[in-house]
């Protein structure tokens, strides 16, 4: 079987101590393949914006553990982490989240000049992630110059770019006209199915339905999801 | 009756025989409410005994061509024109069942909503395969298809919020106040509340 991209074992969040702890996490036990879109739903407070900070290294758990591409982070240092963040994930948030004094190309290049790739390499790199989001010919645009979804197709560039294989992305689309937003997570798909893997947290229906699976969460907890091999869909049956 | 006034709107881009108009048909709709050609011929004496077409040429296969009326035309024009009237949801299944059910003692309806929820985002799930599964979206077939795929998400979609929305007005009531034991009121014979004639009417 394929290693997992992402790995979260027994974890969980505890805001205070004592009487007054409240458990934002319990529990949590999650797997993402290559190739895997996962959706994350649940209320407000259920703890999904919670569980992806956890999943991003942005977050310590209070336990368990977080593995991404077989690193273990809490074995790591905060600069190793750092880097590890830089060169395997990336993020998208619902308001893009663009440097707008740089260009398209050089936002979604920073990650990888921080890490210190040669400008000509990063470049190259910059093209091919904008080029596969459908944005080649933007590069030299600056954010306020593009609209929100070619904003986010940016981010999501941002987020893949060098080769980088996990994308966490929290609403990404709710800024986002609807017809906006379903390209954006048309694109989002396309990127997983070529071979990145993505945790999506949403309170629409409409847009956890691209994920393979959906991940409910309720209280901390993980209350139900639905399989990917679509055993579970009614489609066959009534309605 | 949308496929009477379906193939009337069609006929009015053209002369049409039975079998051309049930391809028309089905290019338009992604073969979502698929016809068989009876039901096409049927239609169309219905709309002949109504004035709304008439019988045009016979071509050299024997195909008889129908042609819209004036009177067709206006079918058309008035059908473009006017709302389509949705029937009242006061009998929906789910939600009848979800009212019943949170009035059960020891009957966690978070669990019942889930169970629908689940099934309702594994349909959702479905469409959006069917249709990122889509070649060309751009193409006008494919887009008319899609028109059609895009209601059915968007339904499902309005069920899942509903579902959330029935959730967290649930959730208020944490100790479940809105349980129901049976009532030791014997109810009398005959049509006792007004609200339920209400409902009967709308």
């Amino acid at each position: 079987m394929t290693e997992p991209i992402l790995r979260l074992i027994g974890v969980t969040q505890q805001y205070g101590q004592g009487a007054t702890a409240v458990s934002a996490l319990s529990g949590i036990d999650l797997e993402l393949a290559p190739g895997e879109l996962v959706a994350i739903m649940g209320a407000s407070g259920s703890g999904k914006s919670t569980l992806l900070s956890i999943a991003g290294g942005l977050a310590t758990p209070t336990t368990g553990e977080v593995v991404i591409t077989g690193t273990h982070l809490s074995t790591v240092s905060a600069s190793g982490l750092a880097a590890l963040r830089r060169r395997a994930l990336g993020f998208v948030f619902q308001d893009f989240n663009l440097i707008p004094t740089l260009t398209a190309l050089e936002n979604v290049t920073l990650p990888l000049e921080l890490d210190g790739f040669r400008t000509r390499v990063a470049n190259r790199a910059g093209r091919d992630a904008l080029a596969s989001v459908g944005l080649d010919g933007k590069e030299g645009a600056y954010p306020d110059e593009l609209s929100g979804g070619q904003q986010q197709r940016v981010a999501i560039a941002r987020a893949v770019v060098g080769g980088r294989r996990l994308i966490l992305a929290d609403e990404p689309t709710g800024a986002l006209d609807s017809v906006t937003g379903e390209l954006v997570l048309r694109m989002l798909r396309s990127r997983v199915d070529a071979g990145a893997a993505a945790l999506l947290v949403t309170h629409e229906a409409r847009h956890a339905a691209w994920a393979d699976r959906i991940v409910f969460l309720r209280d901390g907890r993980i209350i139900d999801e639905t399989r990917r091999d679509g055993a579970d869909t009614l489609l066959t049956g009534s309605r | 009756m949308s496929v009477r006034q379906s193939l009337l709107a069609i006929l009015d881009q053209g002369a049409c025989y039975g079998y051309q108009l049930r391809a028309e048909f089905d290019r338009r709709t992604g073969s979502t409410w698929p016809l068989n050609v009876g039901q096409i011929y049927n239609t169309l004496d219905r709309l002949e005994r109504d004035g709304l077409v008439e019988k045009g040429e016979t071509d050299e296969q024997g195909h008889v061509y129908w042609q819209i009326t004036d009177a067709g035309r206006a079918e058309v024009a008035a059908w473009l024109a006017s709302p389509v009237e949705r029937s009242q949801g006061t009998r929906d299944e789910l939600a009848i069942k979800l009212a019943v059910a949170a009035t059960l003692p020891g009957i966690d309806v978070a669990d019942v909503i889930q169970t629908q929820r689940r099934a309702s985002l594994a349909q959702l799930q479905e469409l959006h395969r069917a249709k990122y599964a889509g070649s060309n979206p751009d193409g006008p077939e494919e887009l008319a298809w899609s028109l059609v795929v895009d209601s059915m998400i968007f339904s499902a979609e309005a069920e899942v919020r509903w579902l959330d929305h029935t959730e967290q007005r649930l959730a208020l009531h944490p100790q479940h106040a809105m349980a129901l034991e049976l009532s030791t009121e014997r109810p009398k014979r005959g049509r006792p509340a007004a609200a339920s004639v209400a409902v009967e009417s709308a």
